[in-house]
């Protein structure tokens, strides 16, 4: 029985290429309009978890269920059901090189809506404002700086007032005021939209700042070794390998 | 100036002085290590050293490893300050074994691992081709989510862009495929029939073939690389996660457009290649236009150019296929895409050769 108040429930889940197992048994549960940090060190299996969770991975081992629906194991049309009530904003943005900033955002809005072109234009307006690109509806991908490439990447990905919101490692090649924006950013959605935000990163600024919750991929040992507010993690750290990583590498 | 060393009971000292950059001398590394068998204790003197770099730092620390590993007790308090730091750097390095290092896998293993790996190729293979059908039946039932704008991008691209390309390479195919017979035919008086042999050569296969590898490497890598810089960038992913049909958006627009451009690149190679015969009919062997164009009008035989514009058609099929397959397949690297666009190359004219083979035999046991 999943508790309401749950948005995302992962249980026994493992993260394995072949046979190179990365993580085994990972449990924990996401609240509704949480902010999740799923934080580890390079290569532990952050973005790999996350690819399990937005179905671009397969499970092996393991069950995960969306707002109390089973979603490893569902059919295409259920996963592509729910897919559409969750938003990712990838690393480099992966907005689609040959198209306009604006015709990005307004690609999943043309393909699940019925909206009169006149408000997906709107729309799109809009959702470019919130993330400060007001104007910048014509330029390409390629004409515009990484982290207005992020910032494009998120509007898209908030087209369609997304319940969940997946970042994967928004911070990565951002200067420190660039990330700073968008760590407010990504709360201010969260205060005024109550979206479930679900962050992969490794950036402790953005850890202490942002996180409400998180977990630990502990490589060494394999699985989570730590579970809770980041802030008081750092506080009582369950192990000398989540002080080492919260604490920036001291010993 | 430079590096000593002694053995002196059982104490081995190595003194380094003046300017020791750029030090490379192996030999010396090597009778010093030797030396080290015989001592039980490694002190390193270098307050003489005036100059140094990473060389001789790195000859310290291979050295330092060997007497570490032999017991030998090591002291560097002599050297420079700066040395001492980067060499304890280095040697403080903490690596963490991963899950798979050590592993060494025989024989048996192998095998097993490149079988299934042959197995997941063919999954993946007919995944796809199952993709593609069914994209190609939303596209006729007028369900497929494809961009206007992506079909006529490609269609310009697989369309006039290429005219250039396969026009001269035709060309200079009929060009020497009418020079070589001409050698031959010359010696008979049969000159004339180079016209016959250019025409029945070209509209049959030749200019299907010349077009179909010119559209594999200029097109099937454009496509393989396209695709796979959009898997490393995670545009793949983004479409997937949106729930919208990939091959929709990145298969079918580029298949349709060289389905509809090869036949008629196959038919325009067909005209170069005869201009290419003609040129060196009425150069070189004295044989006027008309004659040369009465010959060709003999030798063309509808069948055989129909057969010729249907191996255009299935080298679209195949060239299209082959690029869009490697490109979504692409690792997550810039070499993958190197990768994805070689085995795409390769992929479409060795499938396009077998292909042809086969289409052959069968033409020719139904007498076509």
């Amino acid at each position: 029985m999943i508790n309401d108040n749950v948005k995302i429930k992962a249980e026994g889940l493992n993260i394995a290429y072949s046979s190179n197992v990365l993580m085994q048994n990972l449990n924990f549960e996401i609240k509704n309009g949480d902010i999740f940090i799923i934080m580890g060190g390079s290569g532990c299996g952050k973005s790999s978890l996350l690819r399990l969770l937005t179905g671009l991975k397969a499970v092996d081992k393991g069950k995960i269920w969306i707002d109390g629906v089973r979603f490893d194991n569902a059919e295409q049309a259920q996963k592509k059901k729910i897919m559409q009530n969750c938003g990712i904003l990838y690393q480099s943005g992966a907005l689609f090189s040959s198209m306009t900033l604006a015709e990005n955002v307004a690609m999943p809005l043309q393909q699940y809506t019925n909206y009169s072109a006149e408000l997906i234009k709107d729309l799109v307006a809009f959702k470019l404002a919130l993330v400060g690109l007001k104007g910048y509806e014509d330029f390409y991908p390629a004409e515009i700086s990484g982290g207005m490439k992020k910032r494009a990447g998120l509007a898209r990905a908030l087209a369609l007032d997304p319940d969940i919101l997946y970042f994967d490692e928004p911070s990565a090649g951002l200067d420190p005021v660039s990330s700073k924006l968008l760590d407010d950013l990504i709360l201010e959605i969260n205060k005024s939209l109550g979206t479930t935000i679900v962050i992969i990163t490794h950036e402790l600024s953005s850890i202490f700042a942002i996180g409400k919750d998180s977990i630990f991929l502990d490589a060494e040992m394999k699985t989570i070794s730590a579970y809770g507010n980041p802030k008081e993690l750092l506080k009582n750290p369950p192990n000398k390998n989540v002080l080492h990583f919260l604490s920036g590498g001291k010993k | 100036m430079a590096l000593d060393f002694l053995l002196k009971q059982k104490i081995l000292t190595i003194t380094a002085d003046g300017d020791l950059r750029g030090y490379d001398n192996q030999e010396q590394i090597d009778a010093l290590t030797q030396s080290m068998e015989k001592s039980g204790k490694l002190i390193f003197e270098g307050d003489n050293l005036k100059n140094w770099d990473s060389c001789i730092a790195a000859a310290f620390y291979q050295i330092i490893l060997q007497a570490r590993e032999r017991n030998i007790e090591v002291n560097t308090q002599n050297l420079p300050h700066d040395m001492q730091n980067l060499i304890t750097l280095a040697l403080t390095v903490d690596r963490k074994p991963k899950a798979n290092e050590g592993k060494k896998w025989g024989f048996l293993e192998n095998l097993g691992e490149s079988g299934l790996q042959i197995f997941d190729g063919i999954k993946k293979s007919w995944d796809f081709l199952g993709d593609t059908v069914k994209s190609l039946g939303r596209f006729f039932t007028g369900r497929a989510v494809m961009r206007s704008v992506d079909f006529e991008f490609a269609l310009a691209d697989c369309g006039y862009k290429a005219v250039g390309i396969v026009s001269l390479v035709s060309f200079m195919v009929g060009l020497i495929l009418a020079f070589v017979g001409a050698l031959q035919l010359k010696m008979f008086g049969a000159q004339i029939y180079i016209a016959s042999l250019v025409a029945i050569g070209m509209t049959r296969i030749m200019g299907a073939i010349m077009a179909g590898i010119i559209m594999a490497g200029r097109t099937g890598a454009s496509y393989a690389a396209t695709i796979g810089t959009m898997q490393v960038n995670e545009e793949v992913d983004a479409l997937k996660t949106m729930g919208l049909p990939v091959t929709d958006f990145l298969v079918l627009p580029r298949m349709l457009s060289l389905i509809i451009t090869m036949p008629f690149l196959t038919m325009w190679a067909d005209i170069m290649g005869m201009i290419g015969g003609a040129t060196v009919a009425i150069l070189m062997l004295d044989i006027s236009a008309p004659q040369y164009w009465i010959y060709s009008l003999k030798a063309f035989q509808l069948a055989n150019f129909l057969v010729g514009i249907f191996h255009g058609f299935m080298y679209g099929i195949i060239i299209s296929c082959c690029g869009c397959y490697y490109g979504i397949n692409c690792g997550r690297n810039a070499d993958s895409v190197g990768w994805a666009t070689t085995k795409a190359v390769v992929s479409s004219i060795v499938i396009m050769i077998v292909a042809t083979g086969i289409l052959t035999s069968i033409l020719e046991a139904l007498g076509i």
